[in-house]
């Protein structure tokens, strides 16, 4: 069970005796509070550390998500049990490869990245694929085997329609769905995280 | 801002607006001047009795961080007369009235208007030799630093409106409610070089205040500061008012050895309420004053640091 507070607006010691009072409801399980400024944000992590909690932070927009675990309750379990859009993360690859610089090295380093995200907790909500990155969803995609099992363990794999169509492998896309600028978009303002490769 | 205002050249003001001090102070002659402020605030308790108390006491404190003894007030009141019933005015009246005649002084007067958020305080009248003016300016290289109040009246606020720690709320109250007058009667007979009292800007930046008007730096000792009871815990777990983070923001000048506690820093710069007197006092005389103080009543009196050469105004916690 996971309880999720709008602290926002509120005005101090309003978002400790919140967070207080849910804490107190569970013995142990993930509490995440919506905070507006810093302030709050400062108090309730001041809380949830003396009351011996986990407390992960993430800024969206100027207000802050802080996910806040009692009891050794862990964020991700919850996230998957309850398929909280809290904390989730968005990647967002714009080329085939990663890093600018040498295209060989680019190619090792994405293979090796897309390995790695496979093998670590927690996982993202989706990778967002556009432009030349579109290229590593398609088959004959060095990547398509991490790509897979990312897809098979919940991860939202998003191509961009029209650069699948710029490049001409609509035909040939291999794993996800085609997207358009609209649930991109969407994908990202609503994300609590966005990283772009 | 209020360096934007005109100078006043008048060679009978010794203490003006320039200094940031508690208190104006106009030489009426050689042996007189007279001592000027004014305070009011918002109700920070639900007593009405007590709030009066407490804004009495606050008001009358920038007297006694002159060095000087008051001698008239004025009440002055802000109150939602058709919303409230009088007995909560009368009440305030009467908790300030209170604190009055402990001073010593006696209220002349007044003026009130009706508004929709109560507010309570008064203009105080008092008068010092002119000689023996207490400024926030004339801290010495070497002096050593007391207060006379222990700290955490605005932690202890924010845990009353979240209703906890009712024993350390209870004890805030009775600290806040408390005069600085017998702990300047103390102070007065020794070598004080500089006093204030610390209030809004928290320990840290009345202490800066001193430091800067004085041109000295200073150390403070986070663990020697005294604590109401309950301050710490409430600190710990994140009932810090907004004005303690303010304050931090706004005091570029001082640095925290970061082996100080997070909630101990917080303290530092938690806003006080009718808090204690900062008193800068020659070396030879601390440990004397310090026991006097202690002996007067005034338990919560320690010694937190000391001036020491440096950058005007910079304060170092440790």
């Amino acid at each position: 069970m996971s309880t999720n507070i709008d602290g926002r607006g509120l005005a101090c010691p309003g978002p400790v005796i919140a967070i207080k009072k849910a804490l107190e409801g569970i013995s142990s399980g993930i509490v995440t509070i919506l905070l507006d400024n810093k302030i709050a944000k400062e108090n309730v992590v001041k809380f949830a550390t003396t009351h011996g909690c986990g407390v992960s932070i993430t800024e969206q927009e100027g207000d802050f998500l802080l996910t806040v675990c009692k009891g050794g309750a862990q964020p991700e379990q919850t996230m998957r049990a309850d398929n909280a859009v809290a904390g989730d993360t968005v990647y967002v690859f714009t080329q085939d490869t990663l890093g600018q610089g040498n295209r060989e090295l680019g190619a090792i380093l994405i293979k090796g990245f897309l390995y790695t995200l496979l093998e670590t907790t927690p996982k993202p909500k989706t990778l967002l694929f556009m432009n030349a990155g579109v290229l590593l969803t398609v088959e004959g995609s060095p990547v398509t085997d991490h790509l897979s099992k990312l897809a098979e363990g919940g991860v939202e794999i998003l191509s961009c329609g029209t650069c699948l169509d710029y490049f001409a492998v609509k035909d040939k896309l291999a794993i996800g769905v085609i997207t358009n600028m609209y649930t991109i978009v969407e994908t990202m303002t609503t994300a609590t995280k966005v990283i772009t490769l | 801002m209020l360096g934007q205002l005109k100078k006043t050249q008048d060679p009978c003001l010794l203490v003006g607006i320039d200094t940031a001090d508690d208190a104006g102070v106009y030489k009426i002659n050689e042996t007189t001047a007279l001592i000027q402020t004014l305070d009011f605030f918002t109700p920070i308790v639900d007593d009405p009795y007590l709030f009066g108390q407490i804004a009495a006491a606050n008001s009358l404190s920038d007297v006694y961080a002159m060095g000087g003894k008051p001698l008239t007030v004025m009440n002055i009141v802000a109150f939602p007369m058709n919303c409230l019933p009088p007995e909560v005015l009368r009440d305030i009246l009467m908790g300030g009235q209170d604190k009055v005649i402990e001073a010593g002084a006696v209220i002349v007067g007044g003026h009130s208007i009706d508004d929709p958020e109560p507010k309570y305080g008064l203009s105080v009248t008092g008068i010092v030799h002119p000689n023996k003016i207490l400024t926030n300016a004339g801290a010495r290289l070497g002096d050593i630093l007391i207060i006379t109040k222990a700290i955490g009246t605005g932690v202890l606020a924010t845990a009353a409106r979240a209703e906890m720690f009712p024993d350390g709320v209870l004890a805030s109250i009775e600290s806040m409610a408390t005069l600085n007058r017998r702990a300047a009667e103390v102070a007065i007979q020794y070598e004080i070089h500089s006093c204030t009292d610390i209030t809004g800007f928290g320990l840290l930046g009345h202490a800066y205040e001193m430091a800067s008007g004085s041109g000295v730096a200073m150390k403070i000792k986070a663990g020697d500061m005294p604590l109401l009871p309950d301050a710490a815990e409430a600190a710990a777990m994140g009932l810090v008012p907004a004005g303690a983070y303010t304050n931090r923001e706004y005091l570029t000048t001082v640095s925290i050895d970061p082996s100080v506690p997070v909630h101990l820093q917080d303290l530092c710069f938690d806003p006080q309420t009718s808090g204690g007197l900062l008193l800068s006092v020659a070396p030879e005389s601390a440990q004397s004053l310090l026991r006097e103080l202690q002996q007067s009543g005034i338990k919560q009196a320690r010694i937190i640091g000391e001036v020491i050469s440096g950058e005007r105004g910079e304060i170092y916690v440790y």
